[in-house]
């Protein structure tokens, strides 16, 4: 009983089954409401329906990354080499259609599916920002990749993407070294 | 299908990168950034380590972003060998070579701290951060240019 009148979804099913056995019933056909719904704020993240749709969104992303080729190091070199608009196109209205869904998500006061409010977490100015993006810039002209574009290489079957992979782990291993001494 | 089977055209791709920012925020609640996913292996590889960078981060809440990262994996399979026509061309073949192996994991290596460094990448400043009017994403941008462009332009002739 007391389980349920914190979480809306909850609250909204339970109207037939006010009585002791029909909370019982509900927790036995529904075993994971009961667990999570004192726990969703602190511990958003990592419920299953969350990595499931993380999973999901991760596919949906990886093969938009190779079907327009911007996982290509070709691609990224015509870039730098201001040969072709396609990567700058991409990226352009892609960061447009991406500001008109937080205009209507914020507009609309969109909620996600477990029915919390979406907030975007603001990324503050530090220093790191100007040196860090130079040096990851650099990285990306070599290898042709950014972050997202290794796994989406490694999952193409390009064995050596692995390397830009192992890389990378060690530049962050570095990066939890070094942080204390860098300027932020 | 002959389409799909082709590589697409940019308003096609751009809508669709675009997508994912709410596709993400409705479905699990995360903003759109996969730079973390190198802290997250991190973190879980060092699960006692003594350095804030990974005594201070939040393992579990940190999870979707793996989970992500191996999704974009099986996509690209999907997207390579079901999807395609032909099999796409990642990397020139002048990178299957020694030297070719190490400048990437030199890029890697760039890229791993780089990315740390400025707090996210292409997705998670460049597209979310600017998407949210957060203007320091701005300034990471711009300066990801500067890097990729002094590469490029400048040591280009050694590199390449």
């Amino acid at each position: 009983m007391n389980t349920e009148s914190k979480s809306g979804v909850a609250a909204e099913d339970s109207i037939t089954t006010t009585d002791e056995t029909g909370s019982k019933m509900d927790r036995m056909v529904n075993p994971q409401r009961n667990a999570d719904s004192s726990s969703i704020k602190p511990t958003r993240g990592m419920t299953g329906t969350t990595l499931f749709f993380a999973l999901l969104v991760g596919i949906y992303f990886g093969i938009v990354l190779v079907k327009s080729e911007v996982v290509r190091w070709q691609r990224v070199h015509d870039m730098f080499m201001f040969r072709e608009a396609h990567m700058y196109l991409i990226i352009g209205l892609g960061v447009i259609v991406a500001m008109i869904s937080m205009l209507l998500i914020k507009r609309y006061h969109v909620r996600t599916i477990d029915r919390q409010p979406i907030t975007y977490q603001p990324k503050p100015f530090h220093k790191g920002i100007i040196f860090g993006s130079i040096l990851f810039g650099a990285g990306w002209a070599i290898t042709g990749a950014c972050p997202g574009p290794i796994y989406a290489q490694i999952g193409g079957g390009v064995g050596l993407a692995w390397l830009t992979l192992i890389g990378a782990l060690f530049g962050m291993y570095g990066y939890a070294l070094l942080q204390p001494k860098l300027p932020h | 299908m002959e389409f799909i089977l082709q590589p697409w055209p940019w308003w096609i791709s751009g809508v669709l990168v675009g997508l994912t920012v709410p596709l993400l925020f409705v479905l699990t609640g995360q903003g759109f950034g996969i730079s973390t996913s190198l802290q997250q292996i991190g973190a879980m590889c060092s699960p006692n380590s003594k350095l804030a960078y990974f005594a201070k981060y939040n393992r579990r809440a940190g999870l979707w972003v793996l989970l992500f990262a191996v999704g974009i994996a099986i996509g690209g399979f999907i997207a390579n060998f079901w999807l395609s026509a032909e099999p796409v061309e990642f990397l020139p073949e002048s990178y299957y070579t020694v030297q070719g192996g190490i400048r990437l994991l030199i890029g890697g290596l760039l890229i791993g701290f780089g990315t740390r460094y400025a707090g996210g990448c292409t997705s998670g400043h460049s597209i979310t951060g600017i998407a949210n009017l957060n203007w320091p994403s701005l300034v990471a941008t711009l300066f990801f240019f500067v890097g990729g462009l002094a590469v490029t332009w400048g040591l280009g002739y050694l590199i390449f």
